[in-house]
């Protein structure tokens, strides 16, 4: 058979280079180095046990890859070796290759001469092959046939190397050669060869298994003759199904759990490098490594290659890790001196590798561990007295007894932890990292040799724009009225960008029929599901601007010279500062000034020649010496055009990596351009490490003269104010991602290009996405010279040179097209009212009317009529139809409470479906009305801010949907202004009246894949009944994330376009975050295709969809249910004032405002008549192309064809082919959902807790269970919490109603969404996520009887504990890990220390703390309150006190609330901590330090004046 | 933008009126100013919404948010701007305009919609107030000549715009005045006459060249037209009345309305008029036949003549007080209108089909009308008309004005001289562009559109200039606008 497997090759949208995965990490080790058998055995024990983090697809014996990396099993080795002929010399004395072949004999041998040859080459003694055994049998179908041959080769240690680390470094000479030798090959053999690992002291057995396959398929590991110190395991949760053995882990040297999202910029940057390696261990050799990352490598693998040059380079173990994956040195964290300047340093010669990662790495005798800054994966350890250590992303995955346990801890983040066998010892990171910054005196080598702006002389000519010129340059660089009122202005005022509403309804940059700026052509890529957003504003601590600029030394030396760069502190320069930097002169620094303007007047093609001139300038530059580089468009005149900013420095960008002298240079942007924050961060994104823009600035000034900013904005703040905006609005962009240091996101280049062709982006924008074609360098510079010839048109001056109104941000007649105008507006609400079809079809023909103007995607495309069309009476009738409609997720709070009840009982009314958006629902709408109408919302959202998600909310849900990401921002969480939350609102959000609620952008339980995986599970048991959807938004490699999802076993994905609507979003996410969804349809529907996952999930898809039309081609590309929401929102009177954001909604929609809500005229009837217009829309297309239901038409992408009627001057480029190639797939494979998830759900612990809890939940009677947990069992106390929920509502049981002990170590989410009436005990331990989502009842957890360790130092429950809880009370004797109650509205808790980031966003709910807590406290926490005990004094600097205010407990009412629940906590848990407490309370009580939130006192002392206690406060 | 919740706090309240017993004893117009904050509340009103259908109501697609804007925040100097950048005349549609923008206002939904045309006049007052307005000559001429002819509002939108692209224009205008209709058509009390005449003043000084009392084909000849200029815009109206064909039509004291106007608004302007010519309402019994807006403006011209009593006949059904459900927001509502006129007194009546005048000694003495009902479409799509059989009655009047609209513009002459093709209801025939048939020559306004607003107009001779700069340079930066 042998075909490239799908994995390796591009397919329609799908790009393997946008795989990902996670997964369940462990390890286990002798701390002393002594090697056994059973660490062996422990290590799979570990991986059977981690195995519900793997996955698989459709194959359910096929798992995404699991594999196991030990030291050289010296004994066993040599014993087999011998069998075979094979004298293997002493232990070091060879190398062990382990390496996958080809099955095809001729193609094996083929391989094998090659390598026996370079072996030679390379002076070493080749020794031979052996078979390792590999026994296929239990493995799936999948595997198999992919399965390699898998073979290792020995080889003896070569006369010339002298020792095991020359010898070290010399196998990975060969492994390069050989890598390089087979890349090189125009056959694929490279594709189907793999060297796993290839070393002298460790070995990797791995490959597409599940976790507990390892050990059957290969004997080895079973014969008690091999043996090693320790072994790192790794199971992997991969987003797809099409099986790669390769891509399991161990890597050669790590292990990885997570997502690096800096990787593009990092191999950018290595690659860069490479032309200035030199290493004496390598000599001639370094060549030979070149390319150092493999291409086309995984995020992991590329890791992998780095980190092992480093240490191939001399680097320790610790030290590479240090620079690859630094921790958080900002201003507000606390760090020593020496730690600070050795990151600084090591800054100067590389950016961090930034994401979610917890990195497990080995040269063989040591073992680093190291977490990210942001502590986003969870990595728990215990060390027994018997010297064994046992790390894993859970406690529990080896049963050790309580009395051994010396240590029981886990990896705090930003932290290394070292176990370094030779030594025979653990080395914290305090030890460690003190040791290696004092390497070298790095904090003198940056005061003698870092450069900041501040030491520069003033300039002695700052350049300044002459009045008479400014309307001229505003009109060359394109500026519209609506940047200046609607971007600038907020900038300028307030510092924070332009925040605006509902969803953009602008055709995409290539079908505007006007010029529009290179800007537009890119869209922002963001994180979803597979790794975290972050949260910049209230985890704001780990991220940082401040970056060097300048020429880089070799990355493998140490040299006071390295830090003699430019440090800056932000990347907008003001122009007195970029005059200084241009006047440079201090030791090397030198800057040069290239114009990056052209002369218009030449013919057409001078743009091109311009950027090939500008390249060849900087260069010249370089080699003069000069180590910055200031591109400037200053100059603009009649004859010259500026060439588009992002081109100049993406061009110069790319060619000086070619040419292999990037990082001798800084690149600094001067131009006119750049005034939005998504200009910033596209050229930053495409490596400017500076930006001056000189008009913007020129125009605040201007703004601010005229007296347009207010009285008390000058120009001099105006400007201040907009820089401020800008790094905010950059580092929300680069959170968006996951990426927290403008450093790493420098170059990483986290776009997708939509309109761009191939040619462009290849030679100016390398290695973009860019799917569909489009434009080239000629059309982007005749959008140049019309922008520039609106100014200097014939050389005719007009009187009148008014700015261009824009009309992208609101509807202008002469401006940007917008699809919902007055026209279509008022047809639509004109058929929906009085129901008339014939009115509908002119809204639609408007709508999808392509002759005149295109905006869409979809408008490029054509059906493909049947030749036999049908009678509309043989299609299905729409009656059917609109029961695959949904209305969007627009929360009760965005929209007024009889907007949303509309909607709900519209779509009750005729089987459609609502969803109640993130703000949670009145529980009276659960019971019918009296008239049969439903006001429940069948799908209930569960979102990062899980605001009312109480159990009830769950059980009383049809669909249960998990919002990922939304299309108008994706990577961001909602927000509701202030103005909203109303005591309703508030009531029903469990939050503080009037405080602006901004959700947290990632969900703190989802911080990968597995994750996921592990929340729809969650969900599942809480409701077995509902379909679990997981909301994605669309962007390159979407689909995979969606095949993820399918694997994950979600029932229903969501695509969603980046179109769709909000009630408050900046308006750089709404215009430039995400892609039409018509791109990430068709990826999805590919991809599950070819991974056969498409018959298990159902497809749906939103984003702006109008008409029947868009309906049939959204089905075509693969969707079968199908979203609204803006439409729907127009039926009912919405007439796009975007307003939302204000509360000001004339038509009583988007508002909370009283006296607008009696406004509401809107009709559930008019919603009817839409869905069933739309439907009618669409069976008449049906009849046409002969499709007789909605299931035969999904996906057939093959029925659609370009549109090729339109002639237009951009749109002729556009290749749609990649969107309608239907995967080739055999014939069995489903194109639609037909099959249930298998949810796993019968193994859960729960249906033995249902049983026994019977008398319980039939009669309310007390009941007590006793049974041993252990971390498989994950979920418990759900799915019964969902049965109490079910029969007793909001309130579940009487208090101790259900009762249950548990001992061992909990799973993941135990006790999640408990509902009241249950009481859980815990004897033992418990995983990340633990309480949950919480309701009501209680949950206690206590070491196992027989612990020796001091519980208060001890963790006891992992991460996130609390999350989003809404009720119940919590006592856990111990520590808990990092985001402890995040989002908590109502439980009350006492626990005994918490790591970073605890009672984040917390709204409601006391929390009491009887020990150290970690940094980053109380951030954005608006509600309920918090006591702290701080023993030390050191409380007020880890908290953060921007929402909050820090009190003494002095009141009787605090006293008495905190002395009880601490009596409690005594007993229950018999804490050591809270006896003590108890015991002193009088000396104690002074340093318990009482959280109080401003918002929250505001609202309390404001209801005691109005005599209103808290539990009378009005449910409206 | 705006103050977001303005449109909560304040009421609409447009200037007051002066009594009309007051009013109709002068020819001054009837509005009374509005206070500085009057003006800045009422713009705190709009909310700038994102899809300001205002924007479309209004044919020139004024920039209504944003000045409504600019008067909330004082900014009166950049409101000015604003408005003139769409509009080059906006102190007459600030007076005159029907204001299809204001039915068109989102707060119209639900209640009052923003006193959107008293903000234009208020803006464009302060700006003459302030000396803001001067005339803007443009920097450089291109040498290009054009003549624009008659010089009604679209005649003097094209004739400015074309000006400050460069281009030297000749207005004519067959009349002693420039100005058409806004200054012999429409009475003072609605539009002062030194109102027209401060505007023309400018335009004269920006460098257009005005020629009155030249009729092109009669006064100069269509050759040395075409000869002189490098291009015509032909703005000449659509002046042709409809005519009512009954018996008794030739009898003495029955005029067309704009015979009746024109005379009255010279005479205020201090023409004489010998008593033979006088058509006057004073101590007359006049009846008016339509009920539109030139209609309206006999009504008021005849009671401030003096005249003993003034009907007002129309053939249509009384529009209903509030918009049926076929005639939903933002449509033009077909309501009844009561302009000011109606205010000083007369008596309308409708479904009143006049079948005849009869008299003595050649003059008309009665009116002879019957009572029509309307039933429903023919397949034209036209009501169908019924005589209610028995409803015959008659009206004693002495003074009878036709006002029944105008059906295109005159054919005899220039038109037909110049050759340029009519459409099917005999109005000139155009491109999109407004090119007529013969190359070199554009038409626009009511000539073109066939009677209508000023609004319209003006709209129509921006986009006649813009084509026809486009015309001679190959390119145009003066807006387009869509029609």
């Amino acid at each position: 058979m042998e075909k490239l497997p799908l994995s390796q090759c591009k397919h329609g949208l799908y790009d393997p280079r946008y795989e990902r995965d996670a997964c369940g990490v462990g390890l286990v080790a002798n701390i002393s180095g002594k090697k056994s058998h059973d660490i062996l055995e422990k290590g799979m024990e570990i991986l059977v046990n981690l195995s519900h983090r793997g996955a698989c697809g459709c194959d359910p014996l096929t798992g995404d890859g699991a594999g196991i990396l030990i030291q050289i099993p010296h004994q066993f080795l040599k014993q087999q070796c011998a069998d075979i002929g094979i004298n293997l010399p002493g232990q070091g004395e060879y190398g062990v290759g382990m390496v996958f072949l080809p099955s095809d004999l001729g193609q094996r041998q083929t391989c094998e001469a090659l390598v026996q040859q370079v072996i030679e080459d390379e002076g070493q003694g080749f020794l031979g092959w052996r078979d390792v055994p590999g026994n296929n049998a239990e493995i799936g179908y999948i595997a198999r046939d992919s399965q390699p041959s898998i073979r290792q080769v020995f080889i003896a240690r070569g006369s010339q190397v002298h020792d095991e680390a020359h010898f070290e470094r010399k196998l990975y000479v060969i492994r390069k050669v050989i890598e390089r030798a087979l890349g090189q090959r125009n056959d694929d053999l490279g594709e189907h060869f793999y060297i796993a690992s290839l070393s002298c002291n460790r070995v990797v057995y791995k490959g597409l298994l599940l976790g507990t396959q390892i050990k059957g398929f290969y004997p080895d590991l079973s014969d008690p003759a091999m043996s090693s110190a320790f072994a790192m395991v790794h199971a992997r949760f991969s987003t797809n199904t099409l099986g790669s053995w390769k891509l399991a882990h161990p890597y050669r040297l790590v292990c990885h759990n997570g997502e690096i999202n800096t990787v593009r910029g990092n191999i950018n940057w290595m690659t860069a490098r490479q032309a200035m390696f030199s290493s004496d261990q390598f000599g001639d050799d370094m060549e030979k490594l070149f390319p150092i990352i493999t291409p086309g490598a995984s995020d992991t693998a590329a890791f992998d290659n780095t980190l092992e040059l480093l240490l191939a380079t001399g680097r320790s173990l610790p030290h590479a890790l240090m620079m690859m994956i630094p921790e958080a040195t900002g201003e507000q964290v606390e760090v020593s001196q020496d730690k600070r300047d050795f990151y600084e340093y090591h800054s100067s010669m590389m950016e961090p590798w930034d994401g979610p990662a917890l990195i497990a790495a080995t040269d063989g005798t040591r073992i680093g561990v190291v977490l990210d800054r942001n502590g986003l994966r969870p990595f728990r350890y215990v060390v027994t007295k018997s010297d064994l250590l046992v790390m894993a992303s859970e406690v529990g995955v080896l049963d050790i007894p309580p009395e051994e346990i010396r240590i029981k801890e886990r990896i705090h983040p930003g932290r290394m932890f070292l176990l370094d066998t030779n030594e025979a010892r653990i080395i914290d990171d305090q030890e460690l990292k003190a040791d290696l910054s004092r390497r070298q005196p790095y904090g003198r080598w940056l005061a003698d040799n870092k450069i900041t702006l501040d030491e520069l002389p003033e300039p002695k000519d700052v350049k300044k724009l002459v009045p008479e010129t400014l309307d001229k340059l505003q009109r060359t660089f394109g500026y519209t009225i609506e940047d200046l009122q609607i971007l600038m202005e907020p900038m300028a005022v307030g510092g924070t960008e332009a925040i605006g509403s509902m969803g953009n309804d602008t055709p995409l940059a290539v079908l505007s029929g006007g010029p529009q700026l290179l800007f537009s052509y890119f869209k922002q890529l963001f994180a979803q599901v597979s790794n975290p957003p972050l949260d910049a504003i209230r985890e704001e601590l780990v991220t940082s601007l401040e970056a060097f600029i300048g020429s880089e030394q070799n990355l493998f030396s140490e040299t006071p010279e390295h830090s003699h760069q430019l440090k800056l502190k932000q990347p907008i320069l003001s122009n007195a500062e970029l005059e200084k930097v241009r006047n440079i002169s201090v030791g090397k620094m030198m800057a040069s000034t290239c114009s990056t303007l052209f002369d218009i007047q030449e013919y057409e093609g001078s743009l091109e020649l311009a950027v090939d001139k500008l390249c060849r300038q900087v260069s010249a530059a370089v080699e003069a010496g000069s180590t910055i580089i200031i591109l400037s468009d200053r100059g603009v005149d009649a004859r010259h055009a500026p060439i588009p900013s992002l081109l100049a420095t993406a061009a110069v960008h790319h060619h000086l990596i070619r040419e292999g002298t990037r990082t001798k240079v800084g690149l600094v942007v001067e131009s006119g351009e750049p005034r939005e924050v998504m200009h910033f961060a596209l050229l930053i994104g495409y490596g400017a490490g500076a930006i001056n823009p000189y008009l913007a600035f020129e125009i605040l000034h201007d703004l601010a003269g005229r007296d347009v900013l207010g009285g008390q904005v000058d120009g001099y703040i105006a400007e201040k104010n907009f820089v401020k905006a800008v790094g905010k609005g950059v580092l929300k962009i680069m959170s968006k991602m996951g990426i927290s240091t403008v450093q790493s996101y420098r170059g990483a280049q986290i776009f997708e290009a939509v309109g761009l062709n191939e040619e462009l982006v290849d030679r100016y924008f390398t290695w973009t996405s860019s799917r569909i074609q489009g434009i080239g360098i000629d059309t982007i510079e005749e959008e140049t010279r019309r922008r520039h010839s609106s100014s200097y048109a014939n050389g005719r001056v007009w009187a009148n040179m008014e700015l261009d109104q824009g009309g992208y941000y609101q509807w202008r007649r002469d401006g940007e097209y917008h699809m919902y105008n007055p026209e279509t507006i008022s047809l639509l609400q004109q058929s929906t009212g009085n129901n008339s079809y014939e009115t509908y079809e002119k809204f639609a023909e408007s709508i999808d009317r392509r002759d005149r103007q295109l905006s869409t995607l979809r408008g490029l495309m054509d059906f493909k009529s049947s030749d036999t069309p049908l009678l509309i009476d043989e299609v299905e009738p729409a009656s059917e139809i609109v029961k695959r409609f949904a209305t969007g997720a627009i929360s009760l709070g965005a929209i007024s409470r009889e907007a949303h009840e509309t909607l709900a009982i519209a779509t009750n009314r005729i089987g459609a479906k609502s969803n109640t958006g993130e703000g949670g629902e009145d529980y009276r709408r659960f019971i019918p009305d009296p008239n049969g109408d439903s006001r429940k919302s069948a799908v209930k959202q569960v979102a990062s801010g899980r605001f009312g998600v109480t159990t009830n909310y769950l059980v009383n849900a049809t669909d249960l949907q998990i919002k990922m990401a939304q299309g108008s921002k994706p990577g961001e969480g909602g927000q509701l202004p202030g103005l909203k939350v109303d005591e309703y609102i508030g009531w029903i959000r469990h939050t503080t009246p009037g405080v602006e609620l901004i959700s947290p952008p990632p969900h703190h339980d989802i911080y990968s894949i597995e994750d996921l995986a592990q929340l729809i599970h969650d969900l599942k048991n809480v409701n077995p009944q509902a379909r679990i959807h997981v909301k994605l938004v669309s962007e390159i490699g979407v689909g995979i994330i969606a095949a993820g999802v399918a694997k994950g076993h979600g029932d229903v994905v969501l695509i969603s376009g980046d179109s769709g609507g909000t009630g408050a979003s900046p308006e750089s996410s709404i215009k430039h975050a995400g892609l039409p969804w018509e791109l990430g349809l068709a990826e999805t529907h590919q991809v599950l295709l070819m991974n056969d996952l498409r018959g298990r999930i159902v497809v749906q898809t939103d984003g702006q969809l109008k008409t029947g039309r868009d309906v049939a081609v959204a089905c075509l590309l693969g969707a079968e249910e199908f979203g609204f929401s803006t439409a729907p929102l127009i039926t009912m009177g919405c007439i796009m004032l975007r307003k939302c954001h204000l509360n000001t909604c004339s038509v009583g929609i988007a508002t909370q405002d009283p006296e607008l809500r009696k406004r509401f005229a809107g009709k559930p009837e008019s919603l009817i008549n839409y869905f069933f217009f739309i439907a009618e829309h669409l069976r008449r297309i049906m009849a046409q192309m002969g499709f007789r239901t909605v299931n035969e038409m999904v996906g057939r992408m093959d029925r659609l064809e370009p549109h090729n009627a339109v002639e237009h001057w951009k749109a002729r480029g556009l290749d749609l082919t990649p969107m309608l190639q239907l995967p080739e797939v055999s014939d069995n494979v489903a194109t639609y959902c037909q099959v249930a998830q298998d949810h796993g759900l019968d193994q859960a612990l729960d249906h033995q807790l249902i049983e026994l809890s019977k008398a319980a939940l039939e009669n309310g009677e007390r009941v007590d269970i006793q049974l041993p947990i252990r971390n498989s069992n994950r979920v418990v106390g759900t799915m019964l919490s969902g049965e109490v929920a079910k029969r007793y509502g909001e309130e579940g049981l009487p208090e101790d109603t259900i009762n249950c002990l548990f001992w061992g170590s909990a799973g993941q989410s135990y006790g999640a969404f408990l509902a009241g009436g249950i009481s859980l005990t815990l004897e033992g331990d418990a995983n990340d996520h633990f309480c949950k989502g919480m309701s009501g009842g209680r949950s206690v957890v206590y070491p196992l009887e027989g612990s020796t360790f001091v519980p208060e130092k001890t963790t006891i429950v992992g991460n996130v504990v609390l999350y989003g809880a809404t009720g119940g009370k919590v006592f856990i004797r111990g520590l808990a890990g990092e985001r402890f109650a995040v989002r908590n509205s109502g439980a009350q808790v006492v626990v005994e220390g918490v790591g970073d980031h605890g009672c984040e966003y917390m709204t409601g709910g006391t929390v009491i703390v009887l020990g150290a807590i970690g940094r980053n406290f109380a951030a954005g926490m608006s509600g309920g309150v918090a006591y702290v005990l701080d023993e030390d004094g050191s409380f007020a600097s880890l908290c953060n006190v921007d929402m909050v205010g820090l009190e003494p407990v002095v009141e009787e009412d605090d006293r008495t609330v905190l002395r009880h629940l601490i009596e409690e906590h005594l007993h229950y848990t018999k804490s050591e901590s809270a006896r003590r407490v108890l015991e002193t309370w009088e000396d104690v009580l002074p340093r318990f330090v009482k959280v109080m939130p401003h918002d929250y006192k505001r609202v309390l002392e404001e209801r005691k004046e109005s005599g209103l206690t808290t539990e009378s406060v009005s449910i409206g | 933008m705006g103050k977001p919740t303005g449109f909560l706090e304040f009421h609409r309240r447009p200037p007051e009126r002066r009594p009309a017993q007051e009013r109709v004893k002068d020819s001054k117009e009837f509005y009374l100013e509005w206070s500085e904050q009057d003006a800045r509340d009422q713009g705190a009103r709009c909310m700038n919404c994102a899809v300001p259908f205002c924007h479309t109501g209004c044919p020139l697609g004024n920039l209504i948010p944003e000045w409504n804007h600019l008067v909330y925040l004082g900014q009166w100097q950049r409101a000015l701007e604003r408005l003139h950048a769409t509009n080059n005349f906006p102190e007459f549609t600030g007076r005159i305009c029907p204001a299809p923008c204001e039915p068109a206002c989102v707060l119209s939904i639900n209640e009052d919609p923003v006193t959107i045309e008293y903000m234009e006049k208020a803006i464009v007052d302060r700006g003459f107030q302030e000396g803001w307005i001067k005339p803007e000559p443009p920097a450089s001429r291109t040498g290009k000549r054009v003549a624009v002819i008659g010089s009604g509002p679209a005649g003097l939108a094209a004739s400015q715009q074309l000006n400050r692209a460069g281009h030297l224009v000749t207005l004519f205008e067959r009349d002693e005045y420039i100005g058409g209709l806004l200054r012999l058509g429409i009475p003072d009390f609605k539009l002062e006459k030194h109102v027209v005449q401060r505007r023309v003043d400018i335009m004269a000084e920006e460098g257009v060249i005005f020629r009155t009392g030249v009729s092109v084909g009669r006064d100069i000849s269509i050759d040395d037209l075409k000869k002189d200029f490098d291009a015509v815009c032909l703005t000449i109206g659509a002046s042709q009345a409809r005519e009512i064909p009954v018996q008794g039509r030739e009898l003495n004291g029955i005029h067309l309305a704009m015979e009746y106007l024109t005379q009255q608004n010279r005479r205020i302007a201090g023409h004489n008029v010998s008593p033979a010519d006088a058509i006057t309402a004073e101590g007359k019994r006049v009846v008016i036949l339509g009920g539109g807006d030139t209609g309206a403006d006999c009504l008021g011209t005849a009671h401030r003549q003096g005249s003993e009593i003034v009907y007002q006949l129309e053939l249509l059904t009384q529009a209903p007080d509030k918009r049926p459900p076929n005639n939903p927001w933002p449509q033009w509502p077909q309501v009844l209108r009561i302009s000011p006129a109606h205010e000083e007194g007369g008596m309308r009546d409708y479904n009143v089909l006049t079948k005849g005048f009869s008299g003595k000694d050649g003059k008309v003495e009665e009116l002879n009308a019957v009572r029509v009902e309307w039933g429903a479409p023919d397949e034209s799509g036209r009501p169908v008309m019924k005589e209610v059989p028995g409803s015959e009655f008659s009206i004693g009047v002495d003074l009878v004005l036709l006002a029944m609209g105008f059906v295109h513009a005159e054919h005899e002459g220039l038109v037909a001289d110049l050759g340029v093709e009519l459409d099917g209801r005999g109005n000139i025939k155009t491109d999109a562009e407004r090119a007529t048939s013969v190359p070199g020559i554009f038409a626009a306004g009511d000539s073109v559109r066939g009677a209508s607003l000023v609004v319209w107009a003006i709209a129509e001779g921006r986009q006649a200039a813009h084509s026809v700069d486009k015309y001679l340079m190959g390119q145009s930066s003066l807006p387009s606008v869509q029609l």
